[in-house]
């Protein structure tokens, strides 16, 4: 992991760099030895190609977070891996849940490179918290039926909140009929 | 052959003509494509995995894995716990290797807690988990060879799992999902005879994969199935986020117990094994080779088991001992809270990578500093190393695809979790 001084040199760094930005890092956390990145939606792509140029050229997993009651409310999480050096680095994201959009990362991008492993992991995201993922190829849930409504890994989506059906309350869950 | 000497039913087969049937095929066969669905109740796909596989004649021309038939919403069940009574749900994920499971969410809670586990625990750690490791590999290889038509390796690879599950059973009582691993160690010491029986085990394994090495390595078919299909080089296999056996296999000799040792696995000298071209045969003889390595480990752990506790003595974590309870009210207090709310974490997120027998097993939690997880997210590397397949199986046969199957050991429980 770069020590907290490592990430705040690698955070000012990129907001000096002319294809990331100073807008485009929205601030730096280092917690039990996790460097992390917070970076705003709309730059994701970019953020993610100057971390694979600085060596992060493995992303291990993608995965996303409610941070309910806070607002914006839905995060989504980058673990990149520099397996040269053994050194990680995290880079989040927050989208609101009335807009959540932001782009793919696994298409490749204008330097003819994308994240492929996010494929899953993107649509895992979709299905669980609902977020969309600009550009996906293959947008579709991974886990929960086709047809399921909703999006399970919500907060404020109930433990439980699946009914089982028999006859007696049968009439009570829409979309089911014999 | 006449007519005369024809049974009923060779003559009735004989009868039937195909002009009847309809419209003849196209005129070129090899150009029409078939899509086949193949699953999710199949032998070969080693769980409840569905392929939508488009066939041009034997060939392989694309494959969609669907998956969540197994999707039991364990991420969202831990979210509504107690951080000891997560484990036994996250172990029950990717249902060959709980150990490891159990392991990054242990790992994950004590740093984000900031607990420190006795080094006695740490090799007892250690010597389970590379315990099952050897189990697990020994299910993926029994299993494999049935699906390359070796029968018998099946029956010899649950012989040794055996052992190693009787094992479990001494330290923890249970045989598989064993709830043995906590927060700050392990619920208890081993018990007396145990290290002798896991020595015995340690001595007789190495022979063992010496016979499946003798048995499969002489076996024409399985070698025909293997060598040389499906390879797929390190660097594609990094940017689908393939890690584990897999990887090695095609010759990145990546393995977090090494490059970033947790549980002191520094301590222990052994070697990563590697393969050269990443085909099947790789895939396969790395695997067969990390048994050795395991078995060196354990062998290393139970000389070096140091003495001392076997979880932390911190009582906001762990339960104070039994006997403590009768003479001590601080022990009563603490084993109250611990077992009514449980303990609270500080607030914060973590990511925590071990090296699974399948490849870079993390465990994501956030606290929200309650006692329960806010987040759980385990990345299990069967659900993104199964993104790989179609990259290893397109162009190829269809019985290679069954083959590549089986050697990219995916695990269902924890694809779907």
């Amino acid at each position: 992991m770069p020590d907290a001084t490592g990430l705040e040199l690698l955070a000012k760094e990129l907001r000096e760099s002319e294809d990331v930005g100073a807008r485009a890092i929205l601030g730096t956390l280092h917690f039990r030895g996790r460097a992390t990145l917070e970076v705003a939606p709309d730059n994701i792509r970019a953020v993610l190609a100057s971390l694979r140029e600085r060596g992060y050229t493995s992303m291990m997993s993608v995965h996303g977070v409610d941070y309910y009651p806070h607002e914006p409310r839905l995060g989504v999480h980058y673990e990149l891996l520099d397996m040269s050096s053994v050194d990680r680095m995290t880079v989040v994201l927050r989208v609101s849940t009335d807009e959540p959009v932001l782009d793919s990362v696994t298409p490749d991008g204008e330097d003819g490179r994308g994240w492929p492993t996010a494929d899953h992991q993107e649509r895992e995201i979709y299905d669980m918290f609902g977020v969309v993922f600009r550009g996906h190829p293959d947008l579709r849930r991974i886990l929960m039926p086709e047809d399921y409504e909703g999006h399970p890994q919500r907060r404020d989506f109930p433990v439980g909140g699946e009914p089982v059906i028999f006859t007696h309350n049968e009439g009570e869950s829409h979309g089911v009929t014999r | 052959m006449t007519a005369g000497q024809m049974s009923e039913y060779r003559r009735r087969e004989e009868s039937i003509t195909l002009s009847v049937v309809g419209e003849q095929p196209a005129e070129d066969t090899h150009e029409e494509l078939l899509t086949l669905n193949f699953g999710p109740h199949h032998p070969a796909t080693h769980g409840v995995l569905r392929l939508l596989v488009t066939l041009q004649g034997e060939v392989v021309r694309s494959i969609k894995p669907v998956i969540g038939y197994v999707h039991t919403g364990i991420e969202k069940t831990a979210e509504d716990k107690a951080y000891w009574k997560v484990i036994p749900v996250v172990e029950r994920m990717d249902y060959l290797s709980y150990y490891f499971n159990a392991m990054a969410f242990c790992g994950a809670v004590e740093t984000l807690a900031e607990v420190e586990v006795p080094k006695r625990a740490q090799y007892l750690r250690v010597i389970h988990l590379e315990l099952n490791r050897i189990a697990s590999h020994l299910i993926w290889l029994g299993t494999s060879a049935l699906d390359l038509g070796a029968v018998s390796i099946f029956l010899y690879c649950l012989r040794e799992r055996e052992l190693i599950l009787d094992l479990f059973e001494m330290s923890s009582g249970a045989r598989m999902h064993t709830r043995y691993f906590q927060v700050g160690g392990v619920i208890e010491d081993i018990p007396a005879g145990f290290v002798e029986k896991a020595r015995a085990f340690t001595k007789v394994m190495p022979g063992r994969a010496d016979q499946y090495g003798a048995i499969l390595n002489a076996n024409q078919i399985i070698l025909e199935r293997l060598r040389g299909t499906c390879a797929v080089d390190a660097d594609t296999l990094l940017s689908l986020g393939v890690t584990g056996p897999l990887l090695r296999a095609a010759g990145n000799p990546w393995d977090l117990r090494k490059a970033a040792p947790y549980s002191s696995y520094d301590d222990f000298d052994f070697k990563i094994p590697v393969g050269t071209v990443g085909d099947n045969y790789d895939r396969f003889a790395v695997r067969v080779a990390e048994i050795y390595e395991s078995v060196k480990i354990i062998d290393q752990a139970l000389d070096g088991l140091p003495e001392g506790p076997h979880i932390t003595t911190d009582r906001k974590i762990a339960l104070p001992p039994r006997h403590e309870l009768a003479t001590s009210m601080e022990a009563l207090i603490h084993h109250f809270k611990l077992v009514t709310e449980g303990f609270r974490v500080p607030p914060g997120e973590v990511y925590y990578p071990i090296e699974s027998p399948r490849g870079e097993l993390a465990c994501f939690v956030r606290s929200d500093g309650s006692s329960k997880p806010a987040r759980v997210h385990m990345r299990d590397p069967s659900f993104v190393n199964l993104q790989a397949l179609s990259h290893m199986a397109e162009g190829s046969y269809i019985a290679d695809m069954i083959a590549t199957l089986a050697m990219l050991d995916p695990i269902l429980g924890g694809i779907d979790r």
